[in-house]
């Protein structure tokens, strides 16, 4: 459909196409930093269930006395399904406050809760509410936490923002189509006498579409590449200020790490590619569909 | 090679400009189609050069009844006939050669052989130095030249001028004529629309003539 076309058709003068690539552009723009942003999105999510995923938490009321602490990792120890339980000490504690509070004795004198790190054995399911039970028992006012609530919640807000990212990208994919639409009525109006005396000379339809197929193809590409650069650019200064951003540490990042590996970058880069093709079957319709009413 | 046979038209709601027009024009043939201003010369060529339909009747075209040809294969058929136009209908921002080549570049013919045969017809026609210049800047005598030259360029079995001689002097008009004769002598069957009658009687050819819609064979 691209291949060899001829140029009778003044297209690239006429100006009805000139704004084309400007609505091209951040439409490819808004659909690479969309696609960018679930991918970050996806390989966080996929960090944080990698990291928690047989992983449990028991927290123990702040003041329970050390025997008690004991006998819990004891207990833990030989519950079926539970590889190996540790509980924190209060210098491992009061480390994990420090970015908050700062390093003061009087940290070290917080009266503050104590946890003790599960670790489940891969597959296996462990009775919890059974677990739960005997825990208070043991000490009364521990805590059991899966993490998985957590998760639940983090699987749930990053659909919602996926399915927005995507709303937002078919929106604007529509409206760039209809302007090709519009584009290229507008070419077809402009240059009726061009394109009737063609069809009288015995042109086909695809003869005639093939010109204003090249030129959105062109336009399209053009566009789609200039929002292809600025969205790169975006995604790269985005990057950069997460990595600046993180100054608690690669566990505690403000911003989800924006740095895309090179199959993630391919993918962005076929954006123009994807939207020059769109372009052009969009083009190569609405001619074929006009000239169809001529006899 | 034309067959008209009961052929009405009108455009839209209007009145029938053809009414039971019946014609049957051979091969090799040369007629001349008069009739006043308004007759209906225009529209029984658009009949034939297939860029509008007729409102009834029955129209045979190199020996196909077009009302039963599907839209796409109009297309081939127009290929096989040439038209010279009044107006010329030359494309401004397109070179003489460029003009000329497009019948050619429509049916797809390599451009290489495009070259060598423009080339050839447009020194033919006096234009050998005039490849280059656009359309406004020839004069109207050259023009004309350019877009017979375009309407022969693929050697079409029928060929149509509407008017051809409108717009030029006398001695222009005869060697038009002498042209179309020498292309009808070489094979080509030829229809001349013109309201010039004079030229018509005395050029002792064929006469197709268009009277309130009717026409007959003089
Ligand atoms: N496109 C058109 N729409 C409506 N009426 C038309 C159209 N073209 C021609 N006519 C009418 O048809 C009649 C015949 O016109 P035409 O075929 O151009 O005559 P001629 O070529 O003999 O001067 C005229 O009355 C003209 O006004
Ligand atoms: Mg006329």
């Amino acid at each position: 459909m691209i291949g060899r076309s001829s140029n009778d058709i003044p297209l690239q003068r006429d100006g009805t196409s000139r704004m084309l690539p400007w609505l091209i552009g951040p439409t490819v723009y808004l659909a690479a930093l969309a696609i960018a942003g679930m991918l970050a999105l996806h390989g966080m999510l996929q960090n944080w269930d990698r990291g928690l995923a047989g992983t449990m938490t028991v927290e123990l009321p702040a003041g329970t006395a050390e025997p008690v602490v004991t006998s819990v990792v004891t207990l833990l120890r030989t519950t079926p399904g539970i590889a190996s339980a540790q509980a924190m000490d209060r210098a491992a504690e009061a480390k994990l406050l420090e970015p908050w509070l700062g390093n003061s004795v009087a940290v070290q004198e917080l009266s503050l809760p104590r946890l003790i790190d599960l670790h489940v054995v891969a597959g296996a399911r462990p009775d919890l509410p059974a677990l739960k039970t005997k825990l208070v028992a043991a000490a009364p006012g521990a805590v059991l936490d899966d993490h998985q609530q957590w998760l639940d919640r983090l699987y749930t807000l990053a659909l919602t923002v996926e399915a927005t990212g995507l709303a937002i990208v078919l929106m604007v994919s529509a409206a760039s189509v209809l302007t090709v639409v519009f584009t290229t009525r507008a070419g077809l109006a402009v240059h009726r006498d061009v394109i009737e005396l063609l069809h009288g000379l015995g042109a086909r339809d695809g003869y005639i579409a093939r010109q204003f197929q090249r030129e959105a193809l062109r336009l399209g590409f053009a566009g789609g590449l200039g929002g292809l650069v600025l969205a790169a650019a975006t995604v790269w200064g985005l990057g950069h200020v997460a990595r600046a951003t993180s100054v608690l540490g690669e566990q505690a990042k403000l911003l989800p790490d924006l740095h895309l590996v090179l199959w993630q970058w391919g993918t962005l880069a076929a954006l123009p590619v994807i939207a020059a093709l769109a372009a052009m079957i969009t083009a190569r319709l609405t001619v074929m569909r006009a000239l169809a009413r001529l006899p | 090679m034309i067959r008209f046979e009961n052929v009405g038209m009108r455009y839209g709601t209007g009145p029938e400009v053809l009414r039971d027009v019946n014609l049957n024009l051979e091969p090799g043939s040369f007629h001349f189609l008069t009739g006043p201003s308004g007759a209906g010369k225009s529209t029984l060529l658009r009949l034939i050069y297939l860029a509008d339909r007729p409102t009834r009747g029955l129209i045979t075209l190199f020996d196909q009844d077009i009302s039963r040809l599907k839209r796409k294969a109009l297309a081939p058929l127009r290929r096989k006939i040439g038209v010279v136009f009044q107006d010329f209908r030359l494309l401004d921002h397109l070179s003489a050669f460029d003009n000329v080549a497009l019948p050619l570049r429509v049916a797809g013919m390599a451009e290489a052989k495009i070259r060598q045969n423009v080339t050839e017809l447009l020194e033919w026609v006096g234009l050998a130095d005039k490849l280059n210049a656009r359309p406004p800047t020839l004069s109207g005598g050259q023009q004309q030249r350019i877009a017979i030259a375009r309407a022969v360029i693929t050697r079409p079995q029928l060929l149509l001028a509407d008017e051809p001689t409108g717009n030029v002097d006398d001695e222009m008009a005869l060697r038009l004529l002498r042209l179309f004769e020498e292309l009808n002598k070489l094979g080509t069957t030829m229809v001349f629309a013109t309201h010039n009658e004079t030229m018509a009687r005395q050029s002792g050819l064929g006469r197709l003539h268009l009277e309130n819609g009717e026409l007959s064979s003089l």
